[in-house]
């Protein structure tokens, strides 16, 4: 994953299909919250648009769906570029979350050892930064969750587990989350929570947005 | 909220048995992939909008996706139903019955099918269209957070299919696709447009994708099928996660792509060599495992070309 960065943004967009009805619009390459800033607020103008059905915000793109029989992919990247080079709307700082975690995971001991820390440190450092939602996907509920702080930066597990259970909140790289659902996974496990990420029966069906923020506290 | 399957709706076929996986399925919730929630929807849209315009439904209607083989079902009351897409050989009390057609069944008919002659998934449309739990604005089933459709849940022995509500026009039976106007579904060339990371393949890497035959291996379903072929190396950093499209063709480090279908994952950082065509992802979501198939490389215009021309189609059965 590229180091985050805090060098200012400059708004050069790159554009590229995906299919017939859909584009892949890059603000840059780097884990930066002001290019993750920009990418919600332009797929939140691209939204409004009646040639736009979906605009998904990526940690620094948008991926825009469209309707190919009311625009094409030329003018609406002609579109993207000329919104891009506005300055965003002041991002209202997002929702902020407090999640209570039991750091007891099945990793913490072997993440503990490898960084040369103790489990109560590891998650001392992981309840230190408000984290900010980067981006929600991949699975239902799930929410790209950073900057980890580089003390506890490791790389993805080497063999991925078949099962992690629903609550569990992992790290990997300069990234943490939690997983939504019981499902596969490559990052390590630290920590569980009871709070519920996928909500079906709400709509959005999710607690984080992207854009809010999230401290974690130990219990 | 879901809507529960209002009791008091026409209920039209009795499930004997359901079939290896029959899931309630319409055009999808294509906004909810904001929340990770996959657009989901019927795999081979062209199929279920025919089948629901053979009984005079609007297209958004939801089907019944048969897998691999088909249920056996039993009519309750008298209604107008048209099967199209895999061949599975639908039989009426036995007999024949004619697919891409809309047909009457009777009070206490049998719809069986006899089993799979070609494709993976047929499209079972009832006139006035399948009733079903309404999840995030959509019928589709969602096995994974067991919402929409039947109860989110595949089709059951004894579970009755509903009509949500009346056909937008009279219920009329001989209705046909013509034969030419159907997908060739046994030519499994795929076109695909080059995608976001196409230069990480490098110029031999763009001719084995573009060439070299792919085999759907037997991890395929709703969400993706991973292809078998010689491997495509691409090389180049992790990429940060961004939105992901159905029928994009994901490489991880292994080599062998990933061609992502209906239930895909809303989002993921491995490189999108290709997507395949709006038009051509009806053939895709009739390969079975085992099947072989190549991508042929397609600008957008060429593939907006094919997808107006199913749209012609379609639109022969709008009168």
């Amino acid at each position: 994953m590229p180091a985050p960065s805090s060098k200012p943004t400059t708004p050069k967009v790159r554009t590229h299909p995906l299919g017939d009805s859909a584009l892949l619009a890059e603000l840059g390459t780097r884990l930066d919250t002001a290019l993750n800033t920009r990418a919600i607020a332009l797929a939140a103008a691209l939204q409004k648009r009646r040639d736009v059905r979906q605009a998904i915000a990526g940690y620094a793109s948008v991926t825009v769906h469209f309707d190919p029989d009311q625009t094409t992919y030329d003018s609406l990247t002609t579109a993207i570029k000329r919104l891009a080079t506005k300055r965003p709307p002041m991002a209202e700082p997002g929702r902020l979350h407090r999640i209570p975690v039991t750091y007891d995971g099945p990793d913490i001991e072997a993440v503990a050892k490898q960084l040369n820390r103790t489990p109560t440190q590891i998650a001392e450092i992981h309840t230190r930064p408000i984290y900010r939602v980067f981006l929600v996907g991949f699975v239902p509920g799930w929410a790209y969750l950073g900057p980890l702080p580089e003390e506890l930066e490791l790389p993805r597990r080497h063999v991925p587990r078949t099962q992690v259970p629903a609550g569990s909140v992992a790290i990997a790289g300069r990234q943490t989350g939690i997983y939504p659902l019981p499902s596969p996974g490559g990052w390590h496990l630290i920590g569980r929570t009871p709070v519920k990420l996928f909500l079906p029966d709400s709509d959005p069906p999710c607690l984080f947005r992207a854009g809010d923020r999230v401290k974690f506290f130990a219990q | 909220m879901s809507e529960k399957l209002n009791e008091t709706l026409r209920q039209k076929l009795k499930v004997r048995r359901p079939g290896l996986f029959t899931t309630i399925q319409d055009l999808g919730r294509p906004h909810a992939v904001t929340s990770g929630v996959p657009p989901g929807g019927a795999m081979d849209r062209f199929a279920h909008r025919a089948a629901n315009l053979l009984v005079a439904n609007d297209e958004a209607a939801a089907t019944l996706e048969c897998t691999l083989n088909g249920p056996e079902l039993i009519a309750l009351e008298s209604c107008l139903v048209a099967i199209a897409g895999a061949d599975f050989d639908p039989r009426v009390n036995g007999r024949p019955l004619q697919m891409w057609e809309g047909t009457f069944l009777h009070e206490g008919d049998e719809l069986t099918f006899a089993g799979r002659r070609s494709g993976a998934r047929a499209y079972i449309a009832i006139a006035g269209g399948v009733a079903g739990d309404r999840w995030l604005g959509s019928l589709a089933t969602y096995m994974l957070a067991a919402r929409g459709g039947m109860h989110g849940r595949q089709l059951q022995a004894g579970d009755v299919i509903a009509a949500a509500g009346t056909p937008r026009a009279p219920a009329i039976s001989g209705r046909q696709l013509a034969y030419n106007l159907r997908p060739d579904y046994g030519n499994h060339t795929l076109h695909a447009i080059p995608g976001p990371h196409i230069r990480r393949l490098g110029g031999a890497g763009r001719q084995e994708l573009f060439g070299a035959p792919f085999k759907v291996s037997k991890d395929a379903d709703r969400m993706g099928y991973r292809l078998e072929g010689r491997g495509l190396d691409v090389s180049g950093d992790e990429l940060l996660s961004f939105g992901l499209a159905a029928g994009a063709i994901q490489v991880p480090r292994s080599g062998q792509p990933i061609l992502l279908m209906a239930d895909h994952q809303t989002a993921g950082g491995y490189p999108v060599v290709a997507t395949v065509a709006g038009a051509a992802m009806p053939v895709a979501a009739q390969l079975v495992p085992g099947d072989e198939l190549t991508f042929a490389e397609v600008g957008i215009e060429a593939a907006l070309r094919m997808r107006k021309a199913q749209r012609a189609a379609l639109d022969s059965l709008i009168s």
